[in-house]
């Protein structure tokens, strides 16, 4: 860009010299500002799906496998929850208020909100390279010893090492993969899959899944699935230091730490 | 201020500007194009209004599900309805001979119509399932008259967007947009698997939308009116759904 400014002066100092930040050395981030603000807001919805999708279930708390399904039909299981509907039969004596207006609704905003973050992630992650930087197993973490390795650290619950701050073992980028590209995925699909209005655009969305009561019985286990991704997560994230590893995923600094 | 500054002062000032005015422009053409729910104001709002906008765009010709008739459901659930009023008791203890259906609004010929009269209407049927918001669902052999039918029978005006529709029940109403009331399988339903209706399932006649969730498909109507503006109507919020907490728009 030649015509914008005089000619000496560097157009490119972001920072003016003076600024105290200038001196500090210079840290590079643990996560991305994309990261950390996708996170945040992935943990945000996920909550809200987790509140108003268990409020939903309430309403039904039977599951079946096939197409339709109901209380005059046999069922795969039933929670051994009570109901907020009347003529679901569930053991209890009382029957719980009526909720489903305001967690639908919270759950299909919460769901849009989820969707368009994870395609920012995912768009930005293959556009910069996150993916295969960040999350896929070296070739050299797929060894048997490799494995063998971090699951006996698991299990002996050693310390994580410094370097753990700046990278992840080979079992986190297998689960992050794996929640990531087929859990949440799945999850989308099964959930759509229960509009009636989607599938008529789309029938296949239900049909290759064996029907909406199928798709509504494996969107269920998939949200199970994923409340347990999200308590090992934590516990994980406690176990190696909720501080350091909330600060990183916050402020995406590591404290006084060096990249290593 | 450096001009680098300044640029950027202005590249964020163009961007916001661009922003604010391209929502803007998607308001209009969103509401030109009837993609506005009545009930989108409120905190689920937007979700409410991008989830009927992107699924009435994408169901504009699509079909809902038909089945093969050896999967119609064994035993059809009767949903809870009632106490039943007096009203409905007294035309229940008629054989439902005295059951009108009121056409009135924006037509050209206001009509009552009688359920013998409807059914010496052109019959239609599908096999499609009755899915409910609270996630249990039953295929069954639906017969009716095609909605649009008894719309074409009283012409409905160039400016009618919405049919209203009423349950003779108290505060139980409900209305849909007209690329929906004019759509090949909604139907005024009479008849269930080839007889008539049961009352457990809405007869003497109910709706059928299929597209959209159980709860669309009023039990029990002796009411249709065509519309251009749902403010008019109870809340203003479409129909009694809304006032309730739960979505106008039910296609999911």
């Amino acid at each position: 860009m030649p015509t914008l400014g005089s000619a000496q002066e560097p157009v490119e100092t972001s920072i003016p010299a003076s600024m105290p930040e200038a001196a500090a050395p210079a840290i590079s981030e643990r996560h991305s500002l994309l990261v950390r603000v996708t996170h945040w807001m992935t943990t945000l919805c996920f909550l809200a799906l987790l509140v108003s999708g268990s409020e939903i279930v309430l309403s039904h708390p039977r599951f079946y496998w096939g197409e339709s399904g109901n209380v005059l039909t046999e069922p795969l299981f039933k929670l051994p929850t009570p109901s907020s509907r009347r003529l679901v039969p569930t053991g209890y004596g009382y029957v719980l208020p009526d909720q489903n207006g305001w967690s639908r609704a919270l759950h299909f905003q919460s769901a849009w909100l989820l969707v368009l973050t994870g395609l920012l992630y995912v768009a930005s992650g293959l556009l910069r390279g996150h993916f295969g930087k960040n999350l896929l197993p070296k070739r050299s973490d797929l060894s048997q010893q490799s494995f063998a390795r971090v699951i006996a650290h698991h299990l002996h619950l050693t310390p994580a090492d410094e370097s753990d701050a700046w990278t992840y073992n080979v079992l986190q980028r297998l689960t992050y993969l794996f929640v990531i590209f087929v859990l949440f995925p799945l999850v989308i699909w099964t959930g759509m899959a229960m509009s009636p209005a989607f599938d008529s655009a789309i029938p296949a969305t239900v049909t290759l899944l064996g029907g909406r009561q199928s798709a509504r019985t494996i969107h269920f286990f998939v949200s199970l699935a994923l409340v347990l991704f999200m308590l090992s997560h934590i516990m994980l994230v406690w176990l190696a230091g909720f501080r350091e590893r909330m600060r990183a995923m916050i402020t995406g600094r590591v404290q006084g730490k060096e990249r290593l | 201020m450096t001009q680098l500054s300044r640029r950027k002062l202005m590249v964020n000032g163009v961007t916001i500007a661009a922003g604010a005015s391209a929502l803007g422009v998607a308001a209009r053409l969103a509401q030109k194009y009837g993609l506005i729910a009545p009930d989108h104001g409120g905190l689920y709002g937007p979700g409410k209004t991008l989830t009927y906008a992107s699924l009435r765009l994408l169901t504009r010709h699509s079909l809902a599900r038909e089945f093969s008739k050896n999967k119609i459901s064994k035993r059809p659930f009767p949903n809870e309805v009632g106490p039943f009023s007096e009203e409905f008791k007294r035309h229940q203890s008629e054989g439902f001979a005295n059951w009108r259906l009121t056409v009135d609004g924006l037509v050209d010929k206001p009509s009552v119509f009688s359920v013998s009269q409807l059914k010496s209407y052109p019959s239609r049927s599908q096999v499609t399932e009755l899915v409910c918001e609270e996630g249990w669902s039953y295929i069954a052999e639906w017969n009716g008259v095609a909605l649009s039918h008894i719309l074409d029978l009283v012409g409905t005006h160039s400016q009618a967007k919405y049919l209203v529709y009423y349950s003779i029940e108290p505060d139980w109403w409900e209305s849909m947009d007209l690329a929906d009331a004019m759509h090949p399988q909604t139907f005024v339903t009479y008849g269930m698997n080839g007889d008539d209706l049961p009352v457990g399932n809405g007869g003497p006649i109910r709706i059928r939308l299929p597209r959209q969730l159980g709860y669309k498909s009023v039990k029990f109507i002796n009411r249709l009116t065509v519309t251009d503006d749902l403010k008019k109507f109870g809340k203003g919020l479409g129909s009694a759904s809304p006032e309730g907490g739960y979505a106008w728009y039910a296609g999911i």
